[in-house]
């Protein structure tokens, strides 16, 4: 779940009034927020690097606030206000505007290079726009935000933000040799070609989680002016020549990815957030792509969608009896602008281009219910008649373990990933006659495989218990795993029962006895004769006892 | 049997308070002679005596005054014992023998005769090195190396006082206090000496004292009831604030008692069980069917277990994958969809299933393929494994419980209907619920519970609605809605045992005699020990 970090004091004047705390933290858990913590960043240094580090740095109260995953439009300052108020019914949700420049029309060209690497870029351009130091930071920290959740961390899109009077259109958007890309990029005073680049970032904290992206591809994608000035190299980094400054007015916004789909929403959510501070409120200076088959497409879509949804849905899914008229008003609340039609039982809804969430009816109707509040719903039990049944290995699984722990033995409960050397070499069996499955990504030898034994989970709970008084009489009853080719994924579970008895002198007879006794508990007779058990000798590098015959 | 009287201490020594083990010997001791000799002195001295001297007088071990002195304090008031401490220097068993046969470097004096001896022989000697080294330092001999046949040790004076022995005998004669605090010292780093802490009693009269006190018994034998000798014995009162002997037992783990209870839970409700005994999952069932968008985050190296061997699933319901296909990448059941190009090879990566969602998946598939459709209320509580950052209260796997409803208009309120009715039954009654986000539930709710300890709301359990992409692929009826909930089983456990760190509770790590002490698992009572009038 995304953390948005606001300033109080800054969110209190965009919101109109302040709050205590309290009132604010209650004010989030009924929006499906959570403030999760309030601090400053003088007590953020100061947590992270002591508090020498922390002197002089601003003691401005912070609220951290949870936002839900899918929720992009309320990753900044200027979205969850926006949220608020129009859930608070304090202003009405604006309405989002594209407009064709007076001008030209900027243009960004895709050349065929970038099929392979990154095929998809839109654009968009926010005129006139003032910058503040406050709204500057939440410019740039919401790009990171969508970075790092939408744009899964810039592989599916990465943005960049240039300064538009600092360059001159039309835009190429093409892939080149590393070698043949060079320029100064952002907070460096020298050129680099893009090889070099990849190797200064490689020692860079932020930067060198995103070079896997493109590292081993023999073409890196690079955006041009049409005088040959670099906008970016995505997805790693800017040309310092474009930076946008508090002083920049004209902004022009691309975002260039692997999903067509995603690069459009994450457009939608900069420009929606951002062209509040333009001249014309809210409203998006188109910009045209060219896509390499010759096709061009205008973009922001900023499209509104309208849903029809019946009244009764609503309730008959939330559990709740309103009218159409107070569902619509709800709806609205939740920045979606809604009206009862036709029948009077018809609401339809129109959907912004920032609720890029809300893909199906349910999406609609959890929104009405979120109004509503959740607190103030109806409990009622359903009157779903049903008779339970226990799985017939948990229920036989459970009378075993109170009759194991009736012989005395204590349960014990292990882990059912561990290493190679634990069902293999320790017990001196090759890995390969094992059948075990095999974890392609631990991090650490204990996750190699899924146990093919109880017998090592036992035996390190005594390793780990050797102070107690002895005897030790473990056992455990629970589940191994091996491959098996008839099962559709390849691999099944077996329901084991292992114990182990621990003592100064050996006691064969106290383990046999218990495997006598557990013979007993599931009517099992001694004896060679069919239905019957025996215990046979047999060969092997190590007893297994959670083996029965 | 309960613990009966307190006998004498049977550990080592003075050890001052008395073991009140129940199986502690000798409870007939107090009664014996030094009992009778003790209380016949004490009713002639004047205030009261010491138990030491009192040992030394008798010649007994100073134990068995001790043991005199616990049992007559048993008996009530007829004597009061008040512990004392004094310090004593003893003579170690070094010390004994120098005492008696002199030091060693005199030892080594006495040795050599006037016309001198080899030091190999002398070395030889019992005392030699230590003694020879310590003569040589006291200038009571010297070393001739240029004799004819080796080295020769002949005496410098023709007698020595042996200081040592002298202070040795003087300890042993009880007059350690004669000697400078430097040559005690000196003695105690030979190790000759050595300082004790003795334990004594401080014996006087009780406000009950007499000296005929009759033999109290310890316990009821058949022959004192066959003979009817019990109606006029006394008997030794039990001893209530001792422990008792715990019976042999075995012990089930406290994790999986309350994964008994929350079984019970859910079959008192009326819920199915569902199988979940398949640890490796498709991530078609894991998150495919569950409308988990390919890219999400949750499908990375990083947060889940990935299979190298075996590592794709052979078969998959291809009907259903290509409903599912075309619900993710076009929409479809009055959806949008995800709008991505869905690829059938990330489907059939096999993990370690990430939730028992998937084995629910695989639950309501069942059921959508049976007709007519037929309600159905279901559980399960099972492992599952992510490949996370581990700490305190993160492992790589946990337990999950998971409950599951799937009927003809079902709603919101049904859900956190049920939820009240299973959180109470877990003795949980505040509740409160938060809109929040599942990608495969819709509306969503995470439950809150107000927590008095912490005085706040914690979270409890995550809850919500199948989204109709997950259930109308599957085939199930446009107006059935399905309603699930689920919670750690490892959260509520840590809670209810008052562990802090999870490696305690799971794991081979687990500390058996906190398996062997936890108590029974009653959610619904109220937290902490059961209060009895007794123990009130």
């Amino acid at each position: 779940m995304p953390t948005v970090s606001v300033k109080r004091d800054l969110l209190f004047k965009a919101l109109g009034r302040t709050y205590t705390d309290e009132e604010f933290d209650e004010l989030c858990f009924e929006f499906g927020l959570e403030l999760d913590e309030i601090t400053s960043e003088k007590e953020i240094i100061s947590k992270e690097q002591g508090d020498k580090k922390a002197e002089g740095a601003s003691d401005v109260v912070l609220y951290k606030i949870d936002v839900p995953a899918n929720r992009y439009d309320l990753l900044c300052l200027e979205g969850l206000v926006r949220g608020l108020q129009v859930f608070k019914e304090r202003i009405k949700a604006p309405l989002y505007k594209r407009v064709m420049p007076n001008g030209e029309i900027q243009k960004l060209i895709i050349t065929e290079e970038t099929a392979k690497i990154r095929p998809y870029a839109v654009a968009a351009v926010l005129r006139n726009i003032k910058f503040t130091k406050d709204r500057y930071d939440s410019f740039i920290e919401l790009q990171e935000k969508l970075h790092q959740n939408i744009c899964r961390k810039r592989a599916l899109v990465a943005i960049g933000a240039h300064d538009l009077d600092s360059l001159s259109g039309p835009f190429t958007f093409t892939a080149k040799r590393p070698s043949d890309i060079k320029f100064k990029p952002l907070s460096k005073t020298k050129e680099y070609t893009a090889c070099e680049l990849m190797n200064i970032y490689k020692t860079d904290n932020h930067l060198k989680h995103y070079l896997h992206i493109i590292e081993n591809k023999p073409l890196y994608p690079v955006i041009y002016d049409s005088n040959g000035v670099v906008l970016s190299m995505p997805p790693i980094i800017n040309g310092n020549h474009s930076k946008i400054t508090l002083n920049t007015r004209n902004v022009f916004i691309e975002c260039t990815g692997t999903d067509f789909t995603k690069a459009k929403i994450v457009l939608d959510i900069i420009v929606t957030m951002f062209s509040e501070y333009c001249e014309n409120q809210f409203t998006v200076e188109a910009a045209e792509v060219v896509f390499p088959n010759g096709k061009s497409y205008t973009f922001p879509e900023l499209a509104y969608r309208k849903e029809m949804v019946r009244a009764d849905l609503i309730n008959k899914k939330v559990g709740i009896r309103e009218t159409p008229e107070n569902l619509a008003k709800l709806l609205t609340r939740m920045c979606l602008k809604s009206e009862v039609i036709g029948d009077g039982n018809q609401i339809e809804i129109e959907i912004p281009p920032t609720r890029a969430d809300i893909i199906h009816a349910c999406d609609i109707v959890e929104d009405a219910a979120i109004a509503y509040g959740y607190n103030n719903i109806q409990m009622t039990l359903p009157k779903t008649y049903t008779i339970a049944n226990q799985f017939p290995l948990n229920k036989l699984t459970e009378l075993l373990r109170h009759d194991m722990a009736a012989a005395g033995f204590t349960e014990a409960l292990t882990f059912a990933l561990c290493s190679q050397e634990d069902i293999a070499d320790k017990l001196g069996v090759d890995i390969s006659a094992t059948k075990a499955v095999h974890i392609s990504n631990p991090k650490t030898a204990e996750f190699q495989v899924a146990r093919t034994t109880l017998l090592p989970g036992l035996l390190k709970t005594i390793a780990a218990n050797r102070k107690m008084p002895l005897p030790l009489k473990l056992f455990e009853i629970s589940d191994i795993v091996v491959k098996d080719s008839s099962r559709d994924v390849g691999a099944r579970n077996y329901r084991h029962l292992c114990a182990v008895y621990y003592n100064k002198n050996p006691g064969f007879e106290i383990i046999h006895g218990l495997l006598d006794r557990i013979m007993q508990l599931l009517d099992v007779p001694p004896g060679e004769k069919k239905g019957g058990y025996v215990i046979k000798a047999s060969e092997g590098p190590v007893l297994r006892p959670d083996e029965l015959p | 049997m309960a613990a009966h009287a307190p006998g004498a201490g049977s550990g080592s020594g003075c050890s001052g308070a008395g073991r009140d083990t129940p199986s502690a010997p000798g409870a007939a001791m107090a009664d014996g002679p030094v009992a009778d000799v003790l209380l016949r002195r004490l009713e002639a001295a004047d205030g009261g005596l010491d138990s030491a001297e009192l040992a030394a007088e008798l010649g007994v071990e100073h134990q068995a005054v001790v043991g005199a002195v616990k049992s007559l304090q048993a008996l009530g008031e007829i004597i009061e014992a008040e512990l004392r401490s004094t310090k004593r220097w003893e003579l170690t068993a070094e010390g004994e023998e120098i005492a008696r046969e002199g030091s060693h470097e005199a030892r080594v004096f006495r040795s050599v005769p006037p016309e001198g001896l080899a030091q190999s022989e002398l070395m030889r000697l019992p005392s030699g090195k230590v003694g020879f080294s310590k003569a040589m330092s006291n200038k009571w001999i010297r070393v001739d190396k240029s004799a004819a046949d080796g080295p020769r040790v002949f005496r410098v004076v023709d007698s020595m006082e042996d200081d040592v022995q002298r202070r040795l005998q003087l300890v042993r004669g009880g007059q350690a206090e004669k000697l400078a605090e430097k040559e005690r010292s000196e003695l105690r780093k030979r190790k000759l000496l050595t300082e004790v802490t003795l334990k004594t009693y401080w014996v006087s009269k009780g406000s009950a004292f007499s000296t005929s006190v009759s033999k109290q018994e310890a316990e009821l034998s058949p022959e004192m009831i066959s003979s009817g000798s019990w109606r006029d014995r006394p008997f030794k009162p039990y001893n209530f604030s001792a422990r008792g002997v715990l019976p042999d037992s075995g012990h089930l783990h406290p994790l999986l008692k309350v994964r008994t209870q929350f079984r019970q839970i859910f079959l008192e409700m009326g819920f199915t069980e569902m199988p979940t005994d398949n640890f490796i999952e498709s991530s078609f069932w894991n998150f495919d069917a569950l409308f988990q968008p390919q890219q999400h985050p949750a499908r990375d190296q990083h947060d889940t277990f990935f299979l190298q061997d075996p590592a794709e699933a052979l078969q998959l319901p291809m009907d259903y994958v290509h409903r599912v296909k075309r619900t993710h990448s076009q929409g479809g059941y009055g959806s949008q969809g995800y709008k991505y190009t869905w690829k059938l090879d990330e489907a059939r990566k096999n993990l370690l299933r990430t939730h028992t969602t998937a084995a629910s998946a695989r639950a309501l598939y069942r059921l959508a393929r049976k007709k007519p459709f037929t309600p159905i209320k279901y559980f399960s509580i099972d492992r599952v494994f992510r490949n996370e950052t581990l700490d305190a209260t993160h492992l790589a796997e946990f337990h999950q419980i998971e409950g599951v409803v799937a009927d003809h208009g079902l709603t919101l309120g049904h859900l956190m209907g049920v939820l009240r009715e299973f959180f109470t039954k877990l003795g949980i009654t505040q509740l409160r619920f938060k809109p929040a986000y599942n990608p495969y539930t819709e509306p969503s709710m995470e439950v809150f519970s107000y927590h008095q300890g912490l005085k706040k709301w914690v979270e409890v359990g995550n809850s919500g609605l199948f989204r109709p992409e997950m259930l109308l692929p599957m085939g199930l009826p446009e107006n059935v809605s399905v309603i699930a909930w689920g919670l750690s089983l490892e959260r509520p456990t840590m809670i209810k045992y008052g562990i802090n760190n999870i490696r305690e509770l799971v794991g081979h790590k687990v500390n058996l005699q906190m398996v062997y002490d936890s108590p029974l698992c009653r959610l619904d009572a109220e937290p902490g020990p059961p209060q009895t009038q007794e123990a009130a």
